[in-house]
């Protein structure tokens, strides 16, 4: 496409509609974004139009670039989970367990059982809440407001549920190298399982609305078309891959985690078009709720531990300097701040790899005994920190959108010297080009949506 | 299995058997075979491992680069594959110098075309033969690449005239009035 | 009326009217960039509902829109669009930065985001938070539609016209830049 044409129009301040007669034909050079409503915020695409049909697109990435890589050459290595909550925003724990997964390869320890049920759990959760999110932004586009509305209250709840594990609806920071921050807390799985009702409900009202209907199906059927091969080669992973044909989810392939040891099936289209791809993130929607209903079976439940005394962390620490400590530590409950529920001793080693060159003590023992003090200065005073072995690890997850991969390299200290996302969304958004050719600027719109294209991935 | 016994592997012993003198190293560290590789037979090896009916890595998952300042080369540029009919991940790396070329893998696989594009905009690596070379992540007047190490990381270029003093929280007290 | 800044019973009440008439009927620009946008998709949403403010329809066009809503991180490559857009928006208007990358960069403190939306735009209200909660991002409109209503006649002056002793110009490459931060070890990870 005649780029450098268009670049020195451009640069002689002229406006974004540039008109070009060539060959006899009316070439329009139109610039969609990146402030647009339909870009997800952060797109600009430089169509050649002949009249409404696309003839060639350039697509311009870049305006979300924040660094994340330089940034956490900088930063210990949990201090980069909140940078990994901002990368798939709509999905942040997936990105927080991907990452430290990939430092646990890195370190080779593996998570007690516990802890792998809790992020598959919160895994699967996020995968919901990305899908949801990204249909209702698409369908939203369409026009199709109710259907936005819809998916926005169940995520709503999902975001609830999260909360009361995490602390925060959407940007987490849940995991830590070598375990969680903290146990589900009581009550979890009641209100999991309310909310799964609510949001199997609202499933079935939009199959209902949309999944039928004739203006869907005719805007949604056979455009955006990619066939299996242009689509490998173009690296596409994930729900865009799988309505192509090919059958490729890491959660079956290589499975990491527990995934293995649960029973879902995995949704393939045939075609590749809008349709496909929603369908399918549809049906993953299904066999996510599955999965989260099997870890709340399967879950390995924790001895009920027979608690002596209650104490507050303050009397509990005024006994451990005066050195009055005659009963056993274990044997008391502490009630810690709220902000740190689910992060007593008792649930510590349940959701805590044992290793404590990683992971820091319990607060009772950090407030009780000068060795867990000192443990902790260890791990987190500037300097210190939990030292993985020199070398270089990749380590892949399925992501919402796709393989979401984590390459770190490291020299042996406390940050790492490189870190480097493998976000799907580029090379999806890499591949719009071939989806949005020949189609009408009209269809541009609901192409894009079904790709879900998130910022924070593609450009990190 | 250590770190460096690769006779166990397929794919590390046929690319030894085939390109010998041209492997600098190959090694299996935490379970991902890795292979490092001198630049110039950089694409008849990627054409190999995409081609060959053994190893059918027909995936390009991601092409990345890490800066070594103190070495020479300056640059590892890091390939990794992922083969969807035997299910494995290699890893391929070569080592580049500041203001080399590297063979372009565009006409491989066609998600090359925004990696490279990426590590050139990063790290200033240029790729011989890629169809259009400019930068994707940073704007064009953008002086430098980020993510070599000697970039610092808090050195802006900003576009827009400011119409106030900007002012670092953490080392001036007096931001209040702003 | 007297001319000395205050108008008379009248001009007063009409004043409050319209300013009444303007703080509900809100139409934002939402300038979505990053994760806040999730938020701001709930604060529209039918829990948090932005609809009952007046404040509902996103009018996706600067020339019919009210207030500028600068959702998520704003890195030096948007900048320029984001001046352009705010010109673009004719008076009155006000500017909300939503979340704390748009208020001051956020903890991407690097090479790419830009400080703070104000050293390019002036900004009515600050919403902090990452992401902030909705019922922050409520009561931000909340202090909004306050600041509108006792705006009075002479709205907010265009700033070319106010002198201050923080606007000084400053442009890439004239003179030295005071945006390098030069910490004298590179690893600052005392600030997370």
């Amino acid at each position: 496409m005649a780029r450098s044409r268009y670049l020195e129009q451009m640069t002689r301040e002229r406006d974004d509609v540039i008109v070009w007669e060539e060959d006899g034909k009316t070439h329009l050079f139109l610039n969609m974004g990146p402030s647009h409503p339909a870009m997800h915020g952060i797109i600009k695409i430089i169509l050649e139009l002949d009249g409404e049909y696309v003839v060639d697109a350039d697509i311009e990435i870049g305006y979300l670039h924040r660094a994340f890589e330089k940034t956490c050459e900088y930063k210990t290595w949990n201090q980069v989970i909140p940078y990994t909550d901002r990368l798939n925003y709509v999905s942040p724990l997936i990105n927080n367990v991907a990452y430290v997964m990939t430092v646990e390869k890195l370190l080779g320890i593996e998570v007690p059982r516990r802890a792998q049920y809790i992020r598959v759990l919160m895994s699967e959760i996020s995968r919901l809440t990305d899908h949801l999110t990204c249909i209702g932004a698409a369908l939203m586009e369409l026009g199709a407001m109710t259907a936005f509305l819809y998916m926005i209250k169940a995520r709503e709840w999902l975001w609830e549920l999260i909360e009361m594990v995490c602390g925060a609806r959407l940007t987490t920071s849940y995991t830590r190298v070598g375990g969680l921050k903290a146990d589900l807390p009581d009550g979890f799985a009641p209100a999991c399982r309310e909310r799964l009702r609510g949001v199997r409900q609202v499933l079935k009202e939009i199959h209902g609305m949309i999944t039928g209907n004739r203006i869907f199906l005719d805007r949604m059927r056979d455009v955006g078309v990619i066939d299996a091969d242009t689509a490998i080669s173009y690296g596409f992973t994930g729900p865009c891959l799988r309505a192509c044909g090919v059958p490729f989810d890491l959660r079956k392939d290589q499975p990491y985690l527990v995934y293995d040891e649960l029973d879902f099936d995995v949704p393939i289209g045939e075609v590749g078009d809008n349709l496909d791809r929603y369908l399918v993130r549809m049906e993953e929607m299904e066999q996510s709720i599955r999965i989260i209903a099997q870890c709340l079976e399967r879950i390995p439940e924790e001895e009920p531990v027979v608690m002596a005394q209650e104490f507050r962390a303050w009397e509990l620490d005024d006994i451990g300097r005066t050195g009055r400590l005659s009963f056993d530590p274990d044997r008391v409950r502490v009630r810690l701040a709220n902000t740190l529920e689910g992060a007593e001793a008792m649930h510590w080693d349940h959701i805590n790899v044992p290793d404590r060159t990683v992971v820091l003590p319990p607060r009772e023992e950090t407030y009780t005994t000068i060795e867990s003090l000192m443990n902790h200065f260890k791990l987190i005073m500037n300097g210190h920190g939990i030292r993985p072995p020199a070398g270089e690890v990749y380590h892949a997850e399925e992501g919402a959108n796709g393989e979401l991969g984590f390459y770190i390299v490291s020299t042996g200290e406390d940050h790492p010297y490189r870190i480097r996302v493998r976000g799907p969304c580029f090379a999806l958004t890499s591949g719009l080009v071939e989806m949005i050719r020949g189609h009408t600027v009209a269809d541009i719109v609901p192409i894009f949506g079904s790709i879900n294209m998130i910022g924070g991935e593609l450009e990190r | 299995m250590s770190a460096r016994d690769v006779s166990h592997s397929p794919v590390l012993t046929a690319i030894r058997q085939k390109f010998g003198s041209a492997v600098v190293e190959m090694h299996a560290f935490r379970g991902d075979e890795t292979v490092v590789i001198l630049p110039t037979k950089l694409h008849e090896l990627m054409r190999f491992l995409r081609d060959d009916p053994r190893m059918q890595f027909n995936f390009l998952m991601d092409i990345t680069a890490v800066d070594w300042p103190e070495r020479h080369p300056r640059f590892d540029v890091v390939y990794h594959l992922y083969s969807l009919k035997y299910n494995r991940r290699l890893r391929v790396k070569t080592r580049v110098d500041d203001g080399d070329t590297v063979d372009s893998v565009t006409d491989l696989w066609r998600g090359a075309n925004w990696l490279e594009r990426e590590v050139y905009d990063m790290f200033g690596i240029r790729f011989r033969h890629h169809p259009d070379l400019r930068r994707i992540l940073m704007y064009d007047e953008f002086e430098g690449h980020p993510l070599r190490k000697d970039y610092p990381l808090r050195q802006e270029q900003p576009r827009v005239p400011y119409r106030i003093a900007p002012r670092d929280p953490w080392r001036d007290p007096d931001i209040w009035n702003r | 009326m007297n001319y000395a800044g205050q108008g008379g019973f009248l001009t007063t009440r009409l004043q409050a009217f319209v300013q009444w008439a303007r703080k509900f009927s809100l139409f934002q620009y939402p300038f979505v960039t990053a994760c806040c946008g999730m938020e701001y998709m709930s604060v529209a949403g039918p829990f948090y509902d932005l609809d009952r403010f007046g404040a509902a329809l996103p009018r996706f066009s600067p020339r019919q829109a009210d207030v500028l809503i600068v959702v998520g991180t704003v890195n030096h490559k948007m900048a320029p669009i984001l001046r352009k857009v705010y010109e673009q928006m004719a008076e009155p208007k006000w500017v909300i930065s939503f979340g704390v990358c748009a208020t001051s960069g956020g903890f991407y403190h690097n090479y790419a985001a830009v400080q703070g939306i104000d050293l390019i735009i002036p900004v009515d209200v600050y919403i902090p938070g990452c992401p902030p909660r909705p019922e922050m991002v409520l009561d931000g409109i909340m202090k909004l539609q306050a600041k509108i209503q006792q705006q009075g006649r002479d709205m907010r002056l265009l700033e070319e016209t106010v002198p201050s002793p923080y606007a000084r110009t400053w442009m890439p490459g004239v003179e030295e830049p005071v945006a390098v931060t030069d910490s004298p070890s590179d690893r600052d990870v005392s600030e997370a």
